[in-house]
């Protein structure tokens, strides 16, 4: 048993499997939460149907979309319809490999891991292109078109601004850039008094145009195009680029959280005395407070099955809240908490900010990327390499 | 099992590069011919040359063939029509071609020494640390040089690009 465990390939594949599983399940519910915030600052409810609360409306949007047929449109590039889904799926499933969820817990630490990202990210343009191109319809081109324009000029702010993050941690391992804010005692969104602040608003809007959505969504603006690019695609194949969509979300919010948010850190990671409050108060607070809010909701329940079901639900989150008292599990779990603590956050600014900006037109759209987001990004990495130079 | 991933990698980018000749579609083209940027990009990283390997597949497989894509896109362009060729060009380019390969191969063998032979992993000169400090040391002024170059091109396109003058 010993031996596989220390195995050199065992962890690697280990965390490829759990990727693999977890990931769809997470783009399910994150579709879920995007729902419930977008309702709820609408002042409506959201999906309440299916499960307590529609806990269980993706799982059935999911079983839903499986089994719809699958339609090819007869004049379409059909080798490219079907091969386009997955260029998108598979380089943003792909990013996940180097990101390090933990100092263990990760698929491979590689020595250029965010240039691997980069690449990645630049040729899951063609996923889009040519899935629009190869629908033959209006829509999806115009989608594609926009989308490919959108993608090219927004990565060249995106990579200007990661360029900061880079020269401050001096590697463009992920693992190392990381370790190297432990090292300097402060995340890097607030390095450099401060200055580094401006490299990552330009990461972040940046990364919201990348993944095409709102305000930046006009790849896919329903009220013009349909549905863009996909437009055409129905069944599984719109699943899986639903499925790429989201996981490009994942994958530029853990850059954002690995480069400038300190990774797995706690907050204020070198603050010695924080360690025990911080470490073992923070997935107590936050597991706690989800398992009561889902006590408290039992009694609302129409019928007696949800009831139980928000009762088991609420005393397994009192039990994850439990676990992470122990030291034997806090250890290891406790910087993946932390990791998806930040993720979390920065997904659900991203929902925020579709629920509060309307679009954005398309010169407008341009003007930001070429005329505000590179000058900005092209400054501020000459002030932070000034000011980091003056630091030594 | 990097002689594995060699030869997978080579022969991979070998089709790619046979079928980009043979496609009659562009786009069926530019996508063989991003199957064997992203393959060459492999056999960069199998030599060591873990840098290159991902500048490669952002700067060729992403930003070039991207735009390579998006012009066919935009001219619409269909399927090539093949010209009728005439007989004695069929039954004599494919022998002339064979016989190309197997000179220059020849003389490639001949030129360079065994003792310079490359081994995979051997180059250690491939990290991104001793690929900048050779380009802002050792080949700064070609380097200033050729970004010079580049940005007399981009004014050079927006000069063109520019409606009034």
């Amino acid at each position: 048993m010993n031996a596989i465990f220390s195995n050199p390939w065992f962890l690697p594949l280990a965390m490829t499997l759990v990727i693999i599983g977890v990931v769809p399940l997470a783009v399910a519910y994150t579709v879920l939460l995007e729902r419930k915030v977008l309702a709820d600052m609408q002042v409506r409810l959201g999906p309440m149907r299916v499960g307590p609360h529609g806990l269980l409306q993706t799982l059935a949007d999911a079983v839903k979309l499986l089994l719809k047929e699958d339609l090819i449109p007869a004049a379409s590039n059909k080798g490219m319809f079907r091969f386009a889904p997955v260029i998108s799926f598979f380089t943003a499933a792909t990013s996940l490999a180097v990101i390090p969820f933990s100092r263990v817990f990760h698929v491979v630490d590689v020595n250029v891991g965010l240039l691997v990202i980069s690449a990645l990210s630049s040729v899951g343009i063609l996923g889009i292109i040519l899935g629009g191109w190869s629908s033959n319809s209006h829509y999806s081109l115009l989608g594609s078109l926009r989308g490919g324009a959108q993608l090219i000029s927004y990565e060249v702010a995106l990579s200007l601004a990661l360029v900061s993050g880079v020269m401050a941690a001096g590697t463009l391992s992920m693992t190392g850039i990381v370790e190297s804010q432990l090292h300097q005692g402060v995340w890097f969104a607030f390095g450099n008094y401060g200055l580094m602040f401006v490299p990552f608003m330009v990461y972040f809007i940046s990364s919201i145009a990348e993944t095409n959505r709102a305000p930046f969504d006009l790849p896919e603006a329903e009220s013009e195009l349909v549905a863009g690019y996909f437009t055409e695609y129905s069944g599984f194949r719109y699943a899986i680029y639903f499925l790429a969509e989201y996981t490009a979300m994942f994958v530029v919010g853990s850059v954002a959280v690995t480069v400038f948010w300190g990774g797995w850190l706690r907050p204020f990671p070198n603050v010695a005395w924080l360690a025990i409050p911080l470490d073992y108060g923070g997935p107590l607070a936050v597991f706690a407070a989800t398992g009561a809010l889902c006590l408290y909701l039992v009694k609302q329940q129409p019928i007696k099955a949800y009831a139980v079901a928000m009762v088991v639900v609420g005393l397994a989150f009192f039990g994850i809240a439990i676990a992470y008292l122990i030291p034997a599990f806090n250890a290891p779990a406790v910087p993946v908490f932390w990791f998806l603590l930040k993720l979390f956050v920065a997904l659900y600014v991203m929902i925020w900010l579709r629920g509060t900006f309307p679009r954005y037109r398309y010169d407008q759209l341009m003007n930001i990327g070429w005329k505000v987001m590179i000058p900005t990004a092209l400054g501020a990495l000459f002030l932070n390499a000034l000011v980091g130079m003056l630091r030594g | 099992m990097e002689g594995l991933l060699f030869l997978t990698f080579a022969t991979i980018a070998v089709l790619c590069a046979l079928n980009l000749v043979l496609q009659t579609h562009p786009i069926s083209s530019a996508l063989s011919l991003i199957g064997v940027l992203g393959s060459i990009a492999v056999l960069y990283l199998l030599l060591g040359g873990e840098f290159i390997a991902a500048v490669q597949l952002i700067v060729y497989a992403g930003a070039i063939m991207v735009l390579f894509v998006f012009v066919i896109m935009l001219l619409n362009t269909g399927a090539e029509k093949q010209p009728t060729r005439k007989i004695v060009v069929t039954w004599i380019s494919l022998p002339l071609l064979f016989t190309f390969i197997a000179l220059a191969a020849m003389l490639i063998a001949q030129q360079v020494p065994k003792t310079e032979v490359v081994t995979f992993g051997g180059f250690s000169g491939g990290t991104t640390l001793s690929v900048g400090r050779s380009l802002f040391t050792q080949y700064l002024l070609p380097f200033e040089v050729t970004s010079i170059l580049i940005l007399i091109a981009i004014l050079g396109a927006v000069v063109l690009a520019r409606k009034e003058i």
